[in-house]
């Protein structure tokens, strides 16, 4: 899997030269918008990322999750897997964290391990995406979409428990 | 809206750190998230750059006109006020295939370039449209063929086969976008006609 990026490249200048366009000008001048995007979403990430780092080390996010487990417990999730869905939504990289946390723990072929897995194989940073996609364009009425992306972050939580019991019990 | 949630989330951050004695570890984050962000950009920044470029050459060559159409019958339902031929729907292609292909990387550049299109087709303008609300819940949503990063942890860790849980993966990520889609629709109905129609 790891030529599908070389490969998309190939197959793009490759493309490119057969209707001869001038492919290095045209990289040159697309290229140069990557800074001007990176210009436009530096402030919603410094914002965005801070408050959420803050917001792990002051202990509110471990609370949430014990306030949730015994209530999916009872459900039938097991515990391991809450901080995971509840970081999830608000921090790619803690998220990350915590399941190769949980894949050195319990192994990644355990029941834990395998819900983690395709939790997180089936979702997003989903504040990380709102923020920096709508604060891109100075969008500041953003709707029901975090209402949106939250209910499918939750239906994702829900059917990775699902799945991997149906398909591995 | 985000100026509420962002509020809260620094402001409850502080209220809990003080309850739970964690001032010290609470400033350290102030400081450290604000570097990581920075690193996390600076980690990008180049990829980032490398994938307009390359975008650019797929755009002066016709291949996202080719992109276009394929997802047609796929953005089409779920953007019906966005032009057929518009810039906006090739990027937004791109975006999609970029995603597909599990390249992430690329799909946020892309993304963004969408939402750029789809914001001149906005009468308000802080205003998120239909258009673009639906565009960032499929963002929000993870449509990988192949999470390969994800495999590529399961077999470190020592999966006897890391890819088992792949069917999984699917119907999982179907389902929450199918759930996502309806969300983002229903709470659309009707709506963005009456205001455009002001």
């Amino acid at each position: 899997m790891e030529i599908i990026v070389p490969l998309v490249a190939v197959v793009f200048i490759v493309f490119g030269l057969v209707k001869k366009v001038g492919v290095f000008d045209a990289f040159l001048s697309g290229a140069k918008e990557g800074l001007h995007t990176a210009y436009m979403i530096a402030p919603t990430l410094v914002g965005l990322i801070t408050a959420v780092t803050m917001l792990r080390a002051s202990g509110a996010i471990d609370m949430l999750t014990q306030l949730i487990t015994p209530v999916a417990e009872r459900l039938g999730f097991p515990a391991e897997i809450v901080p995971v869905a509840v970081l999830r939504p608000i921090s790619g990289g803690g998220s990350t964290a915590l399941l190769v946390g949980i894949l050195e723990k319990f192994g990644p072929d355990s029941f834990a391990g395998r819900i983690v897995s395709v939790m997180a194989g089936s979702t997003e940073t989903t504040f990380y995406a709102i923020a920096v996609y709508y604060g891109s364009v100075g969008i500041k009425k953003t709707r029901h979409t975090l209402l949106a992306g939250l209910c499918a972050d939750f239906t994702a939580v829900v059917f990775s428990v699902l799945t991997v019991r149906l398909f591995f019990t | 809206m985000m100026n509420y949630i962002w509020a809260g989330m620094i402001i409850i951050s502080l209220v809990f750190a003080l309850i739970t004695g964690n001032t010290a570890q609470l400033s350290d984050a102030l400081i450290s998230g604000a570097d990581d962000a920075i690193q996390l950009l600076l980690g990008i920044l180049g990829i980032m750059c490398f994938w307009l470029g390359l975008m650019e050459i797929a755009k002066r060559a016709g291949l996202t006109d080719l992109l276009a159409k394929m997802f047609s019958p796929i953005l089409r339902p779920l953007f019906p006020n966005v032009p057929k031929n518009s810039e906006a729907m090739r990027y937004m292609s791109l975006n999609l295939s970029a995603n597909l292909l599990g390249l992430g990387n690329a799909a946020t550049p892309f993304g963004l370039e969408a939402m750029k299109e789809l914001q001149k087709l906005n009468p308000i303008r802080d205003r998120a449209t239909d258009a673009q609300l639906m565009f960032v819940v499929l963002n929000t949503a993870s449509i990988q063929l192949l999470p390969t990063t994800l495999c590529a942890y399961r077999a470190t860790y020592g999966s006897e086969r890391p890819f088992e849980i792949i069917h999984c993966v699917w119907i999982t990520s179907v389902i929450a976008l199918l759930a996502g889609i309806i969300v983002a629709k229903v709470f659309c109905a009707g709506k963005e006609k009456e205001q455009l129609r002001r």
